[in-house]
C-alpha cells in the first residue's frame, strides 16, 4: 500500500486502505512529540503555506506545530490581512504562493469545494483544513485515531454524533471515514440541524439523546454555533442543553466506558456540562495532542507523493 | 530475480550472534552502561538476540530499543517503493550509555549515517558502536562496522536478502541476482 494522492481534500474520496495507512503512518510519528527534541528532518526545506479565510486558532496552530516538528518552515496567511482583501481571487492567490516556491497550501475556506478546486489549479500540495460545510478530513482522522488509539479497533463500534449535523464538516468527513472502516454510526440533533437524505450516507438518524448515546461506544460532541444567531442566542442555548446537553446524569444510562470526544472550542453548558469535559469519559485533549500526529502523517504523505510525481515526469 | 547462493544458514547465524555477543561484553569490559539499539526491521530482531545471549554470559538485562530511520533518509524522494514510517521505541535514557546500533547488512553506509542523526535526537551516548550480520562492501561514506559477523564480497547487480525466523520464518542470508538489464 502506498500514498498516491497529492493532496489531501477528503475522506469521501480515500478507500479504506488509505484512511488505514494515514492511521498507521500517524501511529509511528506520535512518538515524536513525546521526545526531548521533539524535531525529525523529514521536510527539511520545504515550506508550508496556512490559507487561512476563515479564523481558526486550534487547526492553524495544530498544522504549524505538525510542519514545524517535521522540520518544514512555516507561513500563515490570514485572509484579513492579505491581498484577498483586495479582490484577488482564491486561484490567483495559489498561484502566487506557488511561484514562491512553496509546497504545500493548507487551506480552511467558507465555501466548500474551495480545496478541490485550489488542488486542480496549482501543482503544489493542498491539504484541506475545512471548506464549508463540506469536509475537515484530518479532524475526522483526528478522532478516528483517538477511537482507535482508545478502543483498539474501529470495525464493529457505534459512534454517535451529536450536534448540529446540517452545518458540519467535522460530521460530515467523520461519517465517511468511519462508515468506510466499518463503524456503525448514528446522528443525533433537532430535526431542523438534520439535513434531508443524510441517511444514505449510511447512518441512522434521531433525535432522541438518550437513544444515541444507549449502546454507543464512543459519542463525538459537536460544537454549536449560536454565535451566529445574536442575542435571540442565550434561551435557545438552555432549551438546547436541556434536550441535547451530554450531562453525567445522561451517561449513566449509557455504557460505563463509553467515550466523549468534542473538536473544540467547547461551550461549556451549551453541549456538555464542565462535569462532562472535565471527566473521566472525556478525551478532548488527547484529541488535541493526536491531531498533531495526524497532520505530521498527512503532510508527511501528500509531500512525499508530490515529490515523487515531480520525479516521475522528469523521467519520462 | 534468482537466488545465487546460500551465504549463512541457521547454525552460521547462530554462532556469529553468539560470537559477537562476546566481544560486545569484551570490548566494553562488561555490560556496565551497555544498551542495544536496532534499526527497523530486521535489526530490531538482531538486537533482542544479542540482548538474549549477553544475558547469559553475564546474567544481566540489557537495555534495547527499535529506531526507525525513514524520516532522517536523504534518499526519500529518490526512493522507489514508498517507505511506510514505522515506531521508533528507545523507552530509556541513552544519555552516557554505551551504545550499540545494530543491523543486518551494512552496505553503502547511508542508513547509518541516518541512524547517527537520529540518534543524537535522543541524546548523546558516551560512544556509539556499530554491530552488523553481514558486511556487503561497496561503502559511500566514510562508515565501518565494530563487530561483523560475515565480509560478503558482493558485485553492485546483487542483494544481500537477511531472513529471520521472528519475519521470515526462517533463518538464513542469500545473495540474489537481480535479472538481467
Amino acid at each position: 500500500m502506498s500514498w498516491r494522492r497529492k493532496d489531501l481534500l477528503g475522506l469521501e474520496e480515500l478507500t479504506k486502505d488509505e484512511l488505514e495507512l494515514i492511521l498507521s503512518t500517524a501511529e509511528s510519528f506520535k512518538e515524536v512529540s513525546t521526545r526531548e527534541i521533539k524535531k525529525v528532518p523529514a521536510l527539511r526545506g520545504k515550506t508550508v503555506v496556512n490559507l487561512f479565510y476563515e479564523p481558526s486558532t486550534r487547526t492553524r496552530v495544530s498544522f504549524e506545530v505538525a510542519a514545524k516538528r517535521l522540520s518544514a518552515d512555516v507561513i500563515n496567511i490570514a485572509s484579513e490581512t492579505s491581498s484577498v482583501k483586495k479582490g484577488e481571487t482564491l486561484i490567483d492567490t495559489g498561484r502566487n504562493i506557488e511561484a514562491l516556491k512553496a509546497d504545500i497550501i493548507v487551506m480552511r475556506h467558507n465555501y466548500s469545494g474551495a480545496a478541490v478546486m485550489l488542488a486542480r489549479n496549482v501543482n503544489l500540495s493542498v491539504i484541506n483544513a475545512g471548506d464549508g460545510w463540506h469536509e475537515h478530513p484530518t479532524q475526522a482522522l483526528l478522532d478516528i485515531f483517538t477511537l482507535k488509539e482508545k478502543l483498539g479497533k474501529i470495525e464493529g463500534l457505534n459512534i454517535s454524533i451529536v450536534g448540529d449535523i446540517a452545518h458540519s464538516r467535522v460530521a460530515r468527513s467523520n461519517i465517511w471515514g468511519l462508515t468506510k472502516l466499518g463503524a456503525r454510526v448514528t446522528v443525533c440533533a433537532p430535526k431542523i440541524l438534520i439535513p434531508e437524505g443524510i441517511e444514505k450516507m449510511g447512518v441512522v438518524v434521531t433525535s432522541d439523546i438518550d437513544e444515541a448515546l444507549n449502546y454507543a461506544d464512543a459519542v463525538n460532541v459537536l460544537r454549536m454555533q449560536f454565535e451566529r444567531d445574536g442575542e435571540t442566542a442565550f434561551p435557545k442555548q438552555l432549551e438546547y442543553f436541556k434536550e441535547f446537553g451530554i450531562t453525567n446524569d445522561r451517561l449513566k444510562k449509557a455504557r460505563k466506558d463509553i467515550i466523549v470526544m468534542h473538536p473544540g472550542p467547547i461551550n461549556r453548558g451549551i453541549e456538555m456540562s464542565s462535569a462532562v469535559a472535565d471527566g473521566a469519559h472525556s478525551v478532548i485533549l488527547e484529541q488535541v495532542t493526536n491531531g498533531i500526529a495526524v497532520r505530521m502523517a498527512v503532510l508527511f504523505l501528500v509531500s512525499q507523493a508530490n515529490e515523487k510525481m515531480k520525479n516521475n515526469e522528469n523521467v519520462n | 530475480m534468482k537466488e545465487k547462493a546460500k551465504v549463512l544458514d541457521k547454525d552460521s547465524i547462530t554462532r556469529i550472534v553468539m560470537r559477537i555477543s562476546h566481544e560486545i561484553v569484551e570490548k566494553n569490559k562488561g555490560v556496565q552502561g551497555l544498551c542495544l539499539v536496532g534499526i527497523r526491521n530486521r535489526g530490531v530482531y538482531l538486537a533482542k538476540r544479542l540482548a538474549a545471549c549477553i544475558k547469559n554470559i553475564e546474567g544481566a538485562d540489557i537495555l534495547t530499543g527499535a529506531l526507525d530511520i525513514t524520516l532522517y533518509r536523504d534518499d526519500l524522494a529518490l526512493a522507489s517503493g514508498q517507505p511506510l514510517v514505522r515506531k521508533t521505541e528507545i523507552d530509556f535514557d541513552i544519555n552516557g550509555k554505551s551504545l550499540v546500533l545494530v543491523d543486518d547488512v551494512l552496505y553503502t553506509g547511508r542508513t547509518i549515517r541516518a541512524a547517527l542523526d537520529a540518534l543524537v535526537d535522543f541524546g548523546r551516548p558516551k560512544s556509539i558502536q556499530l554491530a552488523v550480520l553481514v558486511d556487503r562492501g561497496h561503502r559511500e561514506l566514510p562508515i565501518r562496522a565494530d563487530y561483523a559477523g560475515k565480509n560478503i564480497p558482493t558485485s553492485k547487480d546483487e542483494t544481500v536478502e537477511v531472513r529471520l525466523e521472528e519475519t521470515d520464518s526462517v533463518d538464513e542470508v542469500v545473495i540474489i541476482e537481480k535479472g538481467q538489464r
